[in-house]
């Protein structure tokens, strides 16, 4: 009796299981997302991770927006706006848009989300967005005012990206900690419900007002954070999860082999690059101090080779200091072919004929990194790998420098090359060449607003790079998306998974 | 038995103190915070003024005696990466790591005593090898790879539990077993070797030449003697398994402690490295302590200081 029991119960336990178990797909039109990173703040102007970025696009929106087919700039939250001079800039908003909470929108929103990030005492995270304003002035209940922290061409395109709008009432009662957990914005889709960190659910916003962004094709959109690739593939095959990207190649590949799915790869903004210490900061007998050694180096490194056998996908070898995608990015400046021979005899020449021993830094892709180890060793070049986590090799070249370092930088998803180039050349910590006349170039190129003046100047500078050979620039990133088999969703080459653009087949 | 405990008590706490002291030197060694707080791209003036607004100007020792006394009031500061308040976030995840903790702990303990119990009864058999085999299986296989082969054939192929998450209680089986099976061969080691000693003793002898019945003598006479080494092990191993299993944590997507230290220290986040590591190191403090009185208890031989 007692057996029979028991055994009763162990044939009924998975029953039991799967009752428990909750479906969700086409049926209840749910899309279920794995994020791979816990998102440390749900507010975009106090996280400064890519899954913040894609909820920002969700939930809220710009004064402007990019189209990623075209690359356009058009009104979303702002219906038209004029450059007064060259650090003014003046915008018309819409009228009629509302909040998720039913807060009507006006000037009185932008003028204190923008104020708010500003001010460094509120303890923004994310400096890169709104560093550039000085401040917002409100002309009358639907015209601001954007003063800049001096020219800055590229505001545009941080208008139309990472810098949204919360209502101000809201915001001001609860604060970036009451945001965290109830999150407030006029976007395509607006949060149901919030677990800080672990789980997002998303509902169609279905007053939305669309003029920039289109409504959001799907009703729910359920995000879990799910660290392990393995388990995210796990939960693919549950079907309890229907989209997931950033999936290394070689799972990519398997998953693309089975019918019920589907894998895209995109290219990302990401651009990987070696960045050698031509200011001997980390010793002034660095050899990388002479030209010749940095020529031979860039000579010895196979991207192609590399590319071809290691990265796959919509890979790219790259020649500028930059992402092609990126405004002013001039793609026509020096490179030096793969060639052992001419690099042994720039050493040669440079006094190194047996080359040297010297330290190569790098935070991420490790078997990039030693394939370009083993690459400088063919011209007697010994390289010692030191794989680091990122902020402490971050700190150590802001403090010292680093001989040789394998980097790669996503530029905040900024179609400009004044993330990147500017970024890295302008005497800053991470600046290897400390070039003054290259920094001048830069600077004054970031503050032109002629579209015109600012590619040549930056032309010239990415030639500058080039012939100097301060960076050896290697290849763009690309991400793989796997999807189930019913899912409709075309990857911008921005990375920017857009929420609403989600449908069913 | 009260100076025995009142000594061990403040044996303790000085424990502690040197913990906190010590992870805290450590920590600020290991980084600057200030630039890990800045993020990506910051600018060396903003790098400064995070320095002095944070106070990490300060000599070394007055942040510590500042820290310690808001800690010991229960406020632990506000995370540097998650702007939110030390002490919610870990109220907030440890308990779903002291329940796998705790399901971890009853599952080793539940297959290691009666493997041990078993491997005892009949030394050097086949049942002996076996119990053996498993547990040495349990200590060789990684939990990352044994993690994920359970959910391959528990979640994908069979599909009676979900792969990742604790929405369904369902979600708690496979972390237990993988967090429990690795502490199984130590219990069922030590289970084993106590057993045989007490197995030899003259009480048994006399018990069964008393006719007890075999099954009796095992359970009632043998493992009550032989379960006290048990008891102080498993207290100890049910420390270490509240400070959270980052692999299992991570594999099944539990958003534990285990997991929330592992981003704070990849982020460099010294508030809530140095709330876990005291937390940490009093769960382990306090098991102890308690697995020390336990025994004390149980054998008066150990009240000795």
């Amino acid at each position: 009796m007692k057996l029979t029991k028991t055994a009763a119960a162990a044939a009924l336990l998975p029953a039991l299981l799967f009752a428990t178990a909750a479906w969700a797909g086409k049926a209840d039109d749910t899309v279920s997302i794995a994020f791979a990173k816990e998102l440390e703040h749900v507010d975009p102007y106090f996280n400064t991770a890519r899954e913040g970025v894609l909820l920002g696009n969700a939930a809220w929106d710009g004064l402007l927006y990019r189209d990623p087919a075209t690359g356009e700039y058009v009104g979303n939250l702002a219906t038209s706006w004029t450059w007064v001079d060259s650090t003014t800039l003046d915008l018309t908003l819409r009228e009629g848009v509302k909040f998720h909470n039913g807060e009507a929108f006006d000037a009185d929103d932008v003028v204190y989300t923008l104020n708010f990030t500003v001010d460094p005492k509120n303890g923004a995270k994310n400096k890169v967005a709104t560093g550039w304003i000085k401040q917002a002035e409100k002309i009358d209940q639907f015209k601001v005012r954007i003063i800049t922290n001096g020219p800055f061409p590229a505001a545009l395109e941080y208008l139309a990206g990472p810098v949204i709008i919360h209502p101000d009432e809201y915001y001001k009662a609860v604060g970036p900690a009451g945001v965290a957990t109830k999150p407030i914005g006029t976007g395509p889709y607006k949060f149901e419900n919030v677990e800080p960190g672990r789980h997002f659910v998303l509902k169609r916003n279905e007053d939305y007002f669309a003029a920039a962004k289109p409504k959001a094709k799907v009703g729910t959109i359920d995000i879990r954070t799910i660290p392990d690739i393995n388990t995210q593939m796990a939960e693919l095959f549950n079907g309890t999860i229907d989209l997931v990207w950033q999936v290394p190649s070689d799972q990519a590949e398997k998953m693309n082999g089975r019918d019920s799915f589907q894998v895209i790869n995109a290219p990302t903004m990401r651009v990987g690059y070696l960045s050698l210490d031509a200011a001997g900061r980390s010793g002034d007998k660095n050899p990388m101090t002479d030209v010749k050694v940095r020529q031979a180096i860039y000579h010895a490194i196979n991207r192609e080779g590399i590319v071809e056998a290691l990265m796959k996908g919509t890979t790219e070898v790259i020649n500028s200091a930059c992402s092609p995608s990126q405004f002013g990015c001039d793609t026509a400046v020096a490179t030096y072919a793969y060639d052992p021979a001419k690099a042994k005899a720039l050493l040669a020449e440079a006094g190194y004929p047996d080359g040297f021993e010297i330290e190569l830094y790098a935070y991420r892709d490790r078997p990039l990194a030693e394939a370009m180890i083993g690459m400088l060793a063919e011209i007697g070049i010994k390289a010692n790998l030191n794989y680091m986590q990122y902020a402490a090799l971050r700190e150590k070249r802001i403090k010292e420098g680093a001989p040789i370092s394998f980097l790669t930088w996503g530029s905040n998803s900024i179609a400009d090359v004044s993330a990147i180039t500017s970024e890295f050349f302008t005497m800053g910590g991470e600046d290897d060449a400390r070039d003054k006349s290259l920094s001048d170039l830069l600077e004054k190129a970031d503050s032109s607003i002629d579209p015109a003046e600012r590619k040549t100047l930056y032309t010239q500078a990415l030639s500058v790079i080039a012939d100097k050979a301060y960076w050896v620039p290697l290849w763009n990133y690309s991400t793989n998306y796997v999807m189930s088999g019913d899912i409709s969703f075309t990857p911008t080459p921005d990375e920017l998974v857009r929420f609403y653009e989600i449908g069913w087949k | 038995m009260l100076k025995f405990v009142l000594t061990k008590i403040g044996m303790a706490a000085l424990v502690a103190l040197t913990v906190s002291f010590i992870s805290f030197i450590l920590l600020f060694m290991a980084g600057d915070p200030a630039i890990a707080i800045a993020g990506e791209g910051a600018s060396g003036e903003v790098i400064a003024a995070i320095r002095s607004q944070y106070g990490f100007d300060r000599p070394l020792l007055v942040q510590y005696v500042d820290w310690l006394m808001r800690a010991l009031s229960g406020d632990f500061g506000m995370s540097y990466y998650f702007k939110a308040p030390v002490s919610g976030m870990i109220a907030e995840r440890l308990p779903v790591t002291m329940t796998i903790g705790f399901l971890g702990m009853s599952f080793a303990l539940l297959l290691a005593i009666p493997m041990g119990v078993l491997a005892a009864a009949f030394p050097n058999t086949l049942i002996d090898r076996l119990a053996l085999g498993i547990a040495v299986v349990g200590q060789a296989i990684p939990s990352f790879w044994f993690g994920l082969i359970l959910i391959v054939v528990f979640s994908v192929n069979l599909g009676w539990v979900p792969a990742s998450g604790t929405r369904q209680w369902t979600g708690y089986v496979l972390p237990m077993i993988v967090l429990g099976y690795y502490a199984t061969p130590a219990i069922m080691r030590l289970t084993r070797a106590g057993m045989l000693e007490v197995l030899s003793a003259d009480y048994i002898r006399t018990a069964r030449a008393k006719g007890i019945k075999p099954r009796r003598v095992l359970f009632k006479h043998a493992l009550r003697n032989a379960i006290i080494p048990v008891v102080s092990l498993a207290a100890v191993q049910l420390g270490f398994m509240f400070g959270g299993s980052v692999v299992v944590e991570t594999i099944f997507a539990l958003h534990g402690a285990g997991y929330l230290a592992w981003e704070s220290i990849s982020r460099n986040d010294l508030p809530t490295m140095q709330a876990l590591i005291l937390i940490f190191a009093m769960f382990y403090i306090a098991f102890t302590f308690l697995a020390d009185v336990l025994n004390a208890w149980l054998d008066p031989r150990l009240r000795t200081v």
